[in-house]
């Protein structure tokens, strides 16, 4: 009775808006409000603020800045960093697969405790995680130093090159694609695995020809993220001594002081990331993920391991042991070895709490930026939709600091009143991490039947009240944990931050740059394991909701 | 029918609603805490006014002494701590629009990016530091001074197996075993250095011999040195100070050393820190007040006994262990020529060392 009344208030006012914009809109514009294309149109705009940023720099030198790029070995730089791209993407969803699959639907015992340890890598900066593999496990490290007693091993291995930052790398960024698989396998509904059982298949063949496939969308948004983000990694590159990109462009920022040939550098970065980006999008399938029917509120069937169940667990330990354990323990040790030498004050709350601040805001501001443009392009697959989400990804490929440079050029001209303020800081966070919220919001939207929404919409709900109450709901985990991953991603951003923060501002993040620049090991350590702690929060946050609601 | 009325869905939507009118009060609440900062301290402006500071050098060491100088000036100092570098395109991007006053920077590559920006400093505050430890045209000035130095491994060499000056390490008998870091600034000032000093042949023949006994390539001083306490290499070319820094945290079991080449030349260089006051600077007059200051004894002494860097004005002592600067016999060169890196790096890429 109440609801009927609800609607019979609403209708007019719904239909008439629509019916309004729809005659004025050409017909490929006409089934979405003209309000959510231009939200799309700005975040995008918003976005190509610092590419627009490079251009400028690099025309502004004429054909000099061209020209220099060819004074570098760019070909065997580009080819350097593909090397690298391709091992850290495979090792990252050969690792981030299965473990979203046994923290999602076996009995992997404690397999929700393993779900919140497998996201932290990503509160790990890179220059920090780095940092600890080297003192863990490097010729001369920890490790050594405990086998040279017993075993008289005087020295290891060199872990530096290719293979020491593709490791560390990998150990840092799988849990984008963990997060994305994970996000999805809540949402895929059980029928096709349960009809693929009844049918006598085992597990692991129900898995690999019917989960896994359901699944590519996911991995590739994932893998997508993991390759730009090893494009645009300055901190493990440069402590690996390995050589990429982000190497030089940085060695032009800080000591040859050439905007122009680093933007034009970062231009051919950004080429190299629009490559990436194409080919993800033609690897992508057309396909819709949602079955006929509502089954969301069914219960799933929890895989039993059997005997598998020791060997997944020790996949999992040893996951969890070297991307978390090893970087922790080695905080753990600096930080003991700085308070034995009577360093006090390490612990910087005041730090810690602007960190959380801006995070949140960077967080919901994010998922919200990214609403129309992934629903966009996942409602009405075109030109324009496409386009603007592709173009969405460019932030992330970028290195920091030209974003933060390209933000302060707009902000200084043309929006003096929020410069130095946390309203552009905010908004560079938006252009780095949009992505992040675009991948997941868009892999949860794909199995959302539309016609959920249509039936909402017939019962004379408006757009966006149907939008709110029928689809938002059901991708609550997509939005959540791309809120969650701007948020541990803005904790621990650092050069844009360094750029852009309102002046006296200190985060975590700065605190952590700013001690291990001096070597003062100690007083970086306190703030990375609060980094790690506030990181672990919202997580476990998320964890304990899927277990109340499944 | 009327058990339906608390929906669920609106609950959400209302959830959702309160979540983000609390985090838009988190924004507003931090963004008012900065406007609360700065009129609280509209206070003390009235007497000593406001400062602000671009600070290449990190806040670690310069936060203290910062703290010092708002103590006995009364300016309310606000410092903009970030990589020289970055520091430097920030300003050039942000050009007459700038609300820096001054800019501190870690080397004179820094200051020499941005000097179009900068205004000539007097006499009297350039006249305290030597004449090579300035720019030739007054418009930076050095603040403290650091040594180019070999750090060594105590467990595998003593100071007699190390050559005089540092051609002696192109002798194939260090094949690896040097650790250097071709993409830091000091590193390439002293290759800069060496072009001054025994001109391009010999500073090629140099780079040739040490990449031919296949340095290890560390990203900065800091792993450098760490990479030779711990024996991972035995030798490393970098500034003499981040040793005290390890040996201060890792107490004296760290195994590692300075060597300051007794045959002089560009391996024991000295380079400096130095600081400007940009041409658009709002408080002209603070940003005076304060090159004063790092240049007065307090500051300086703080440079010797804090951070380990030689002084640089008259009157105060290095720090007990560092040697004294004339017996370095450190090279004649004007620091502000060692600015311009552009030909060090093509050098340097020749012979495949940056990328």
């Amino acid at each position: 009775m109440n609801r009927t009344r609800v609607i019979g208030e609403e209708a007019p006012v719904g239909s008439g808006s629509t019916w309004t914009h729809r005659r004025l809109l050409p017909p490929w514009l006409r089934r979405e409000p003209l309000s959510l294309w231009l939200a799309a149109i700005a975040v995008a705009g918003a976005a190509a603020l610092p590419v627009l940023y490079l251009v400028v720099r690099a025309a502004e030198s004429g054909e000099s800045a061209v020209d220099s790029i060819f004074d570098f070995d760019t070909l065997a730089i580009l080819w350097r960093s593909i090397q690298l791209i391709v091992l850290v993407t495979l090792g990252s969803v050969l690792i981030a697969v299965p473990l979203a699959w046994l923290t999602v639907r076996t009995d992997l015992p404690y397999r929700r405790a393993w779900a919140v340890a497998s996201v932290l890598p990503l509160a790990i900066p890179s220059y920090v995680g780095a940092l600890a593999f080297i003192s863990a496990f490097g010729p001369k490290g920890l490790l050594q130093g405990w086998l040279e007693g017993p075993f008289g091993v005087d020295r290891l291995p060199d872990l530096y090159g290719l293979t020491g930052a593709s490791v560390v790398l990998i150990l840092l960024s799988y849990p984008y694609v963990f997060l994305t698989v994970r996000a999805t396998l809540w949402r895929l509904e059980p029928e096709m695995e349960e009809a693929s059982w009844t049918l006598g298949r085992s597990p692991w063949q129900t898995f690999r020809r019917v989960t896994l496939p359901l699944l590519y969308p996911a991995i590739g948004a994932g893998a997508l993220l993991v390759a730009l983000y090893t494009l645009s990694d300055f901190g493990a590159v440069a402590l690996l001594q390995y050589d990429t990109f982000t190497r030089v462009i940085f060695n032009e920022y800080n000591s040859a002081f050439n905007r122009a040939v680093a933007a034009a550098l970062s231009l051919v970065l950004l080429a190299v990331a629009v490559s990436l980006i194409l080919i993800e999008a033609s690897a992508r399938r057309r396909a819709r993920y949602y079955s006929g029917a509502n089954a969301a509120r069914r219960r799933r069937r929890i895989v039993r391991l059997g005997r598998w169940r020791l060997p997944a667990f020790i996949f999992s330990s040893l996951v969890t042991l070297l991307a978390l354990g090893i970087p922790v323990f080695v905080l753990v040790y600096w930080l003991t070895r700085g308070v034995n030498a009577g360093e006090s004050g390490l612990f910087d709350w005041g730090a810690a709490f602007t960190s959380v601040q801006y995070s949140l805001a960077a967080a919901v501001v994010t998922v919200i930026a990214a609403i129309p443009i992934s629903v966009l392009s996942v409602r009405r697959p075109g030109l324009l939709s496409t386009g603007l989400e592709r173009f969405s990804y460019v932030g992330f490929a970028m290195p920091g600091i030209a974003v933060g440079l390209g933000l302060v050029f707009f902000g200084i001209r043309y929006a003096t009143g929020i410069y130095q303020t946390v309203y552009l800081l905010v908004l560079a966070y938006v252009v780095l991490f949009l992505p992040v919220a675009v991948g997941l919001i868009r892999s949860s939207l794909l199995q959302v039947n539309p016609r959920m929404e249509e039936a909402a919409m017939s019962l004379g709900r408006s757009q966006i009240n149907a939008f709110l109450t029928v689809t938002v709901p059901v991708i609550r985990p997509g939005l959540a944990a791309a809120a969650i991953m701007v948020f541990l991603l803005t904790m621990k951003e650092l050069p844009a931050t360094l750029i852009l923060g309102p002046i006296e501002s200190r985060t975590l993040a700065t605190s952590i740059w700013s001690a291990a620049e001096e070597a003062f090991f100690a007083r970086a350590a306190a703030p990375s394991l609060l980094l790690v702690i506030a990181s672990a929060a919202p997580m476990t946050f998320l964890v304990l909701r899927e277990r109340s609601r499944n | 029918m009327t058990t339906e009325i608390p929906n669920f869905l609106a609950r959400r939507t209302i959830l959702m609603a309160l979540g983000l009118a609390a985090v838009l009060v988190l924004v507003i609440a931090c963004s008012s805490d900065n406007n609360n900062d700065s009129s609280e301290n509209s206070g003390p402006s009235d007497e000593g006014g406001e400062l602000i500071i671009y600070s290449g050098r990190s806040e670690s060491l310069i936060a203290p002494l910062i703290e010092k100088f708002e103590a006995a000036t009364g300016i309310d100092a606000k410092v903009n701590y970030a990589g020289t570098g970055s520091l430097a395109a920030t300003l050039l991007e942000e050009g007459d629009r700038s609300p820096a006053d001054v800019f501190f920077a870690q080397d004179p590559g820094g200051l020499g990016s941005i000097i179009e920006l900068v205004k000539p400093l007097s006499d009297e505050l350039i006249g305290r530091v030597p004449d090579w430890a300035r720019s030739s045209d007054n418009l930076w000035v050095g603040i403290s001074g650091r040594a180019r130095t070999v750090v060594y491994n105590t467990d595998a060499l003593s100071p007699e197996d190390l050559p005089d000056t540092l051609e002696g390490f192109t002798d194939p008998v260090w094949k690896g075993r040097i650790g250097w870091a071709p993409t830091n600034g000091s590193f390439q000032a002293m290759v800069t250095g060496m072009r001054l000093i025994w001109g391009e042949e010999r500073t090629r023949d140099w780079l040739e011999g040490i990449v031919a006994n296949e340095p290890k390539v560390y990203a900065k001083n800091t792993p450098t040195v760490a990479a030779t306490g711990s024996g991972e290499v035995e030798v490393g070319f970098v500034n003499h100070y981040y040793l005290h820094r390890f040996l201060a945290e890792e107490g004296d079991g760290f195994a590692a050393r300075n060597y300051f080449l007794p045959g002089g030349g560009p391996g024991s260089a000295i380079l400096v820190t130095g600081a400007a006051i940009l041409k658009t600077a709002d408080n002209a007059i603070e940003a005076e007040r304060f090159l004063d200051y790092l240049l007065s004894a307090e500051a300086q002494s703080y440079f010797a006994e804090e951070t380990y860097e030689y002084p640089l004005i008259d009157g105060v002592e290095r720090a007990d262990m560092l040697p004294d600067l004339a017996s370095l016999s450190t090279p004649d060169i004007d620091v502000s020529d060692l600015g311009d890196l552009a030909a060090t790096q093509n050098l340097l890429r020749e012979f495949g060392a940056l990328p």
